[in-house]
């Protein structure tokens, strides 16, 4: 037998198949076996709806995976997007789509638009549905694009239709009444159910927070010699207000707090954010808010925000865009947080 | 114009970086090997295109002298023939001569012979323009059965036209990114045609490209004729319509599960995946029969390259282990060594053949070769989970991931080290050569969009380059700055000498240098870009200024895919004149060797 790669093609030709093979066996298929297989679902996570399967569908078939993420990866930058870094039994209810089409790739490789692990927390059908109309309408710099084909345009609303109050000017013609599909009611179905499942505090790994990425507080309080504690808390939820407003309610409400006309209710003025005191408003933020036929319905958001970052927005609603109202403590919405949860 | 891009490019590095450094004064960001090292590399591109400018400049500018003083001895001699018989005379101080001269005293008188064609080749016009060097034509041509080069040809024709298509959807996008209200139609939308994009240049273009390259490479070192003809035809059909269906059914919005390279669903893939299976087999049977005793280093790059993207295809496709999480750690490996197992492992093979052969030399090491064959099968098939650094995958399945890609650097180094040294003592030939300076700019994105590649996989540079445009510069450095300018290469070697037929210097050198002037812009901007994304996501700002603040690179993005596309127009021209095979004069010589050959191999 001739043992020479130069001369055997025999040899050569199943040296590098056998090789390859081998490898890619310890390397990828051997241990995606032993993860399937060892990270059961999370007990708490609620499977997908028909209505929300049907809706990972089109979210497969429209590509959105090419820009939007879901994973929160466990490093300090990914805060923002999850309570906790996403583990593997996160995805163990993601399964093969059929026949002709194999598990979807939801983790994603490109951060284009905000991740979606926990979208499901933060936004509410109606801004679903204007979003996906026209993204431009509540986002003006967005540059997702629009998907009129999951709308239909009517002259007259029938029984059962879902109206989507676009703002005129996004529409071809303002006397135009755009309805949502089905396809766009199982779409937004999918996007209500990414939530980030609670799991116990001792298996919950750790964000990294690499020595560099520690950063120093935006502002120094001022001379701290001086300034009670209470001022300098004062001083920090200022600082990070405008931060966090944008962050979190400027999608719906706007940068001018005017929100949107039949969608989303204007803070300026309004009597909930200027009334004297803060209880009620903190209490919609927390726990959400619904009044059909008006406006689309306030997501429930102490889930996402911390106390501090109630506080904050609290205060820079209440002191922005000329309103003037008292501005509020960590502390009290703290009270407030575990009042209402009491109650509930 | 060139200089002029040049400038402001280097100038919105300065910008860029700048930044980023104020961003992070105290804790230099710079400092990181991964960032360093990124940038090293960055700059060594840039000072590649540099001299290369400068050597293209220089020459014209001494081009143009030439002429100016060919000019004036025109000018000259016009007035020396002007001039009476007295006025000469007295130029030359001279009167009537004592003898007269017959004409032929140092010739003789036997009629010229020009048996080598030393002479014919010879011409006497300056040549006059300035932006391009005088090219040497094909001068031989290879002797091909005819049908062979059809088939050829047909792989490299159909190629073209997905690297047209391809790239024109890759342009929509870009400008998308710009203007996002540029249509609201859902064939065209987004999130559908990026994967027609990625998919049609990657198994349209690079694929068939590689493959109609391919067959010539295994004939030709092999001294023999490819096993079959036929198997070849069924291929390059059943590819085509593997593009053809999948990038339908993407627009249609039937894709696979949308991870990387594998959007077009199972059917699809088998197509191509058939397509792959005769000519591997097609391949081996003609390496069975060579007439050579040894087997040409081309030839395991080849025959790897189309064993393991059929194992890697398999792989990928099978269901048992994709739920969850081990999908993504298949998507991983999969879309690691989609690149580097088929495109890269096939291409390199190519140039073990055209390097030496354009350069007209034997390769400076053929066991540097063989040494980064293996090193590329150890270390490319263990790398793909570095696309997934920080994901919930196991972490110790990354940290190897990250091992093995500084690993990469062996094949890389090896390969990078033995063509230069190949290239050494050649250069000159680069001003007179279509081909040398396609693989010469392929040689050194391999090096630096590998070497970058394996800085992108550290965690320190995952931190602030994931999911950024980073990535999208990283995959078009590779895909387009190798594989890419390596087969354009191939194929202005190869065509001419098919053919007979020779492009226009000028085309050519417009396609080259609008290919890698765009290229350089395309991939600055999105490095500068993506760092500037990650520092803001770093840096806690809401994510929206993530999104504005890209405007100005996505622009510059656009730009530079402008150039890129353009260049591929004039491609399509360039290959439309190299191809036309010439039919009003039959070349009896190359006719008469043909009917020889065939009789010998009957009898």
């Amino acid at each position: 037998m001739n043992f020479n790669f130069h001369t055997n093609h025999r040899l050569l030709l199943i040296s590098i198949f056998t090789g390859f093979l081998t490898l890619s066996l310890i390397i990828a298929v051997f241990p995606a076996k032993f993860v399937q297989d060892n990270n059961p679902p999370l007990t708490n996570k609620e499977f997908l709806s028909p209505e929300a399967s049907r809706g990972l569908e089109i979210f497969v078939a429209e590509g959105c995976v090419t820009c939007h993420t879901q994973q929160v990866r466990n490093i300090a930058t990914d805060k923002m997007w999850g309570k906790r870094p996403s583990i593997p039994a996160d995805f163990a209810d993601n399964k093969r789509l059929g026949f002709w089409r194999s598990t979807p790739s939801l983790l994603g490789t490109e951060r284009t638009g905000p991740d979606l692990t926990n979208v499901g927390n933060r936004q509410g059908d109606v801004w679903h549905y204007i979003h996906l109309y026209n993204p431009r309408a509540v986002v003006p710099e967005s540059i997702m694009p629009s998907y009129p084909w999951l709308f239909k345009s009517k002259a007259q609303a029938g029984p059962g239709d879902q109206v989507i109050n676009i703002p005129d000017d996004f529409k071809d013609n303002p006397e135009d009444i755009i309805v949502a599909t089905q396809r766009a009611e199982h779409l937004v179905a999918y996007l209500n159910s990414l939530k980030q499942a609670e799991i116990l505090k001792t298996s919950t790994p750790e964000f990294i927070e690499y020595d560099w990425m520690k950063r120093e507080p935006v502002a120094q309080p001022i001379a701290t010699t001086e300034a009670s504690e209470v001022d300098q808390e004062e001083i920090l939820l200022d600082n990070r207000g405008p931060k966090d407003y944008e962050r979190q309610c400027q999608a719906c409400h706007q940068a001018n707090g005017e929100g949107i006309p039949g969608a989303f209710p204007s803070l300026k003025g309004s009597p909930i954010v200027l009334d004297e005191s803060p209880d009620q408003m903190i209490n919609i933020i927390l726990n959400g808010f619904d009044r059909p036929n008006e406006y689309g319905a306030m997501p429930a958001l102490g889930v996402v925000l911390s106390d501090e970052q109630v506080a904050a927005i609290v205060n820079f609603e209440r002191n922005h865009w000329g309103n003037k109202a008292p501005k509020t403590t960590v502390a009290h919405v703290k009270e407030i947080r575990n009042k209402t949860a009491a109650n509930q | 114009m060139r200089t002029f891009i040049k400038c402001s490019l280097a100038l919105l590095c300065l910008l860029g970086t700048e930044s980023l450094w104020s961003q992070s004064a105290d804790r230099s960001i710079a400092a990181e090997p991964g960032i360093t090292g990124t940038l090293l590399l960055g700059a060594l591109v840039l000072a590649v295109c540099i001299v290369l400018a400068i050597v293209k400049i220089s020459a014209a500018f001494s081009s143009m002298a030439r002429k100016e003083k060919a000019d004036s001895r025109k000018e000259l001699k016009s007035l020396i023939e002007n001039l009476n018989e007295e006025e000469l005379q007295a130029l030359a101080g001279k009167t009537e001569p004592e003898f007269n001269l017959e004409g032929h005293e140092l010739s003789g008188i036997a009629v010229a012979k020009d048996e080598k064609g030393l002479i014919r080749q010879v011409e006497n016009e300056v040549h006059s323009s300035p932006m391009v060097s005088r090219k040497k034509g094909a001068v031989s041509k290879m002797n091909l059965d005819p049908a062979f080069s059809k088939l050829i040809l047909a792989f490299i024709g159909s190629a073209a036209f997905w690297l047209i298509f391809g790239t024109l959807i890759g342009q929509y996008l870009g400008m998308k990114f710009v203007w996002p209200e540029l249509d609201s139609i859902a064939w065209l939308s987004f999130g559908r045609l990026r994967p027609v994009h990625t998919n049609a240049v990657f198994w349209g273009w690079s694929s068939m490209a590689m493959l109609g390259l391919g067959h010539l490479v295994v004939a030709r070192t092999c001294n023999t004729a490819i096993y079959s003809l036929k198997a070849g035809w069924a291929a390059l059909m059943l590819i085509n319509s593997s593009v053809i269906i999948g990038s339908l059914l993407l627009m249609n919005g039937v894709n696979n599960g949308g991870g990387e390279y594998r959007e077009y669903i199972w059917p699809v893939t088998a197509l191509f995946a058939a397509g792959l299976i005769i000519c591997l087999w097609n391949f081996y049977q003609t390496i069975a029969r060579r007439n050579t005793k040894e087997i040409y280093v081309s030839n395991w790059y080849i025959l790897g390259a189309c064993a393991w993207t059929l194992v890697l295809v398999t792989i990928a496709y099978l269901p048992f282990y994709q739920n969850g999480l081990g999908e993504t750690i298949i998507q991983g490996y999969y879309m690691h060594q989609g690149v580097g197992m088929w495109f890269m492992t096939f291409t390199l093979g190519l140039v073990y053949y055209f390097l030496p052969q354009s350069l007209n030399k034997p390769i400076y090491s053929y066991s540097l070769g063989v040494l980064a064959f293996w090193t590329q099968m150890l270390f490319y098939t263990l790398i793909g989970t570095h696309h997934f650094v920080f994901s919930p995958i196991p972490w110790s399945l990354q940290t190897v991931a990250i091992v093995f890609s500084m690993g990469m650097l062996i094949p890389v180094i090896a390969g990078t080290t033995n063509f230069l040294l190949t290239f050494r003592g050649s250069w000159r030939k680069l001003k007179d050569s279509y081909v040398l300076p396609f693989l010469l700019v392929g040689i050194v994105f391999y090096f630096v969009g590998s070497g970058q590649g394996t800085m992108q996989a550290f965690r320190f540079t995952n931190v602030i380059w994931h999911f950024t445009d980073f990535n999208v510069a990283h995959s078009h450095m590779t895909m387009y700055g190798i594989i890419a300018f390596f087969l354009w290469g191939g194929i202005y070697y190869l065509v001419p000498r098919i053919t007979g037929q020779t492009p226009k210097e000028l085309l050519v050198g417009a396609h080259f240098w609008m290919a890698f002037v765009g290229l350089i812009i395309y991939m600055f901007s999105m490095m500068i870009g993506g760092t500037l994304k990650g520092v803001s996501w770093l840096e806690g700002e809401s994510f929206i200024k993530s999104v504005t603040l890209m405007a100005p690179y996505w622009l510059w993005r656009a730009i530079g895919g402008t150039m890129m596309f353009l260049s591929h127009i004039i491609f399509g021209i360039n290959l439309w004149r190299m191809s036309r095979l010439k039919s009003k004069e039959p070349d009896l010589t190359d006719q008469l060797i043909l009917k020889y050959e065939k009789k010998v191999l009957i009898s």
